[in-house]
């Protein structure tokens, strides 16, 4: 990587799609400076073609993912010197694990489509209920669903997963943990279904527990204990027992 | 199918875990014994305890050997579908042939 001087940060950046290079660029330093301040410092006032996607700033859209020094990181919450640690030059590269848009901009289709393919959807029943579901917040079940439930879809976990590169069919950490919040839901209707799809042969059982999607989750999720759960329970419904 | 193959690799590698240390127990007994190999197939000769524990131990490195590799392929291969599952079952079949012969050689030994 090309050195910094003392208040310049250099940056490589990721230009192309699939294929294409790194393009070095020089960012005045300051304090409590983001990585998403640099690239929009870089996409403002020195090349306007850099594709890139954010959108709130503060932690609560995931838009503005990628990959930060090899690591899969939100970039408006990342400090600088954070990311940098002992490096002395920042690399940006679009989100692994997804097809690049252009430059650090990511097609999130593919990783959406998986959400549907694992049925991480509410399925209400046929008939509306006579009424009111009664979920008590102490209950394992909503517990369960609780731990998983913030989940906003950033993609992070899916990049951050090496299975995923291996085995591009795989439903991914992010897909499966919803699967399991749903799994978990005493008013959804759709667990038949939603476990067929999550034990088909790229279901929960490919998972290596290999932990990375927890490791790197923004938001402190544990997706690894999410599919752990659908195999155990896909495990009881071979067995013959819900759900 | 899927959830059956998973059942199968855990349950053989539970077994497994038991197998593995009987065997490698054994084995360090008899080296530090200093026994040669004539000596250790003049105990397994005839003996049931030891047939039966590596007749279960074939088994299980028959069904579980197979499925992992099945894994390993998948992931790292693009080979998949139906040639894939009938090449892992003559794999299988391979060792549990190979390993009831070994087993069953030391019992008549």
């Amino acid at each position: 990587m090309t050195a910094a001087s003392a208040d310049k940060l250099a940056v490589e950046v990721w230009r192309g799609g699939a294929t294409g290079r790194f393009q070095t660029f020089h960012v005045a330093r300051s304090a409590n400076q983001t990585v998403l301040d640099v690239v929009t410092n870089i996409q403002r006032e020195q090349d306007a073609t850099l594709a890139y996607r954010f959108a709130c700033r503060v932690g609560m859209c995931g838009s503005c993912a990628m990959t930060v020094n090899g690591r899969p990181r939100w970039t408006c919450r990342t400090r600088v010197a954070a990311a940098l640690a002992s490096a002395t030059a920042l690399r940006l590269e679009p989100l692994r694990n997804f097809t690049v848009v252009r430059d650090l901009a990511v097609d999130m289709r593919a990783f959406f489509d998986k959400w549907q393919a694992a049925k991480g959807h509410f399925e209400p029943a046929a008939q509306p209920p006579d009424d009111f579901a009664i979920v008590p917040p102490t209950s394992s079940q909503r517990q369960a669903a609780d731990a998983g439930i913030e989940c906003i879809g950033c993609g992070i976990c899916h990049s951050a997963c090496d299975v995923v590169t291996w085995n591009p069919d795989y439903l991914g950490p992010a897909a499966l943990n919803r699967a399991w919040t749903l799994v978990n839901d005493v008013r959804d209707q759709g667990n038949a279904a939603r476990m067929d799809a999550v034990s088909a042969g790229s279901g929960c059982h490919l998972c290596h527990t290999h932990m990375n999607c927890t490791e790197f989750c923004p938001k402190g999720l544990a997706p690894t204990y999410a599919i752990a759960g659908l195999k155990r329970a896909m495990v009881a419904r071979a067995l013959g027992r819900a759900p | 199918m899927t959830a059956a193959l998973f059942i199968a690799q855990r349950l053989s590698a539970a077994v497994l875990a038991f197998a593995v240390a009987v065997h490698l127990a054994t084995i360090i007994y008899a080296a530090r014994a200093g026994m040669t190999a004539a000596d250790v197939l003049a105990r397994t000769h005839g003996n049931k305890a030891f047939l039966i524990l590596y007749l279960v131990f074939v088994v299980a490195v028959a069904v579980h050997a197979p499925i992992g590799l099945r894994n390993v392929l998948r992931e790292w291969t693009a080979w998949r579908g139906h040639s894939l599952n009938v090449a892992l079952a003559a794999f299988a079949l391979l060792l549990l042939a190979l390993g009831l012969r070994a087993a069953v050689a030391v019992f008549v030994a």
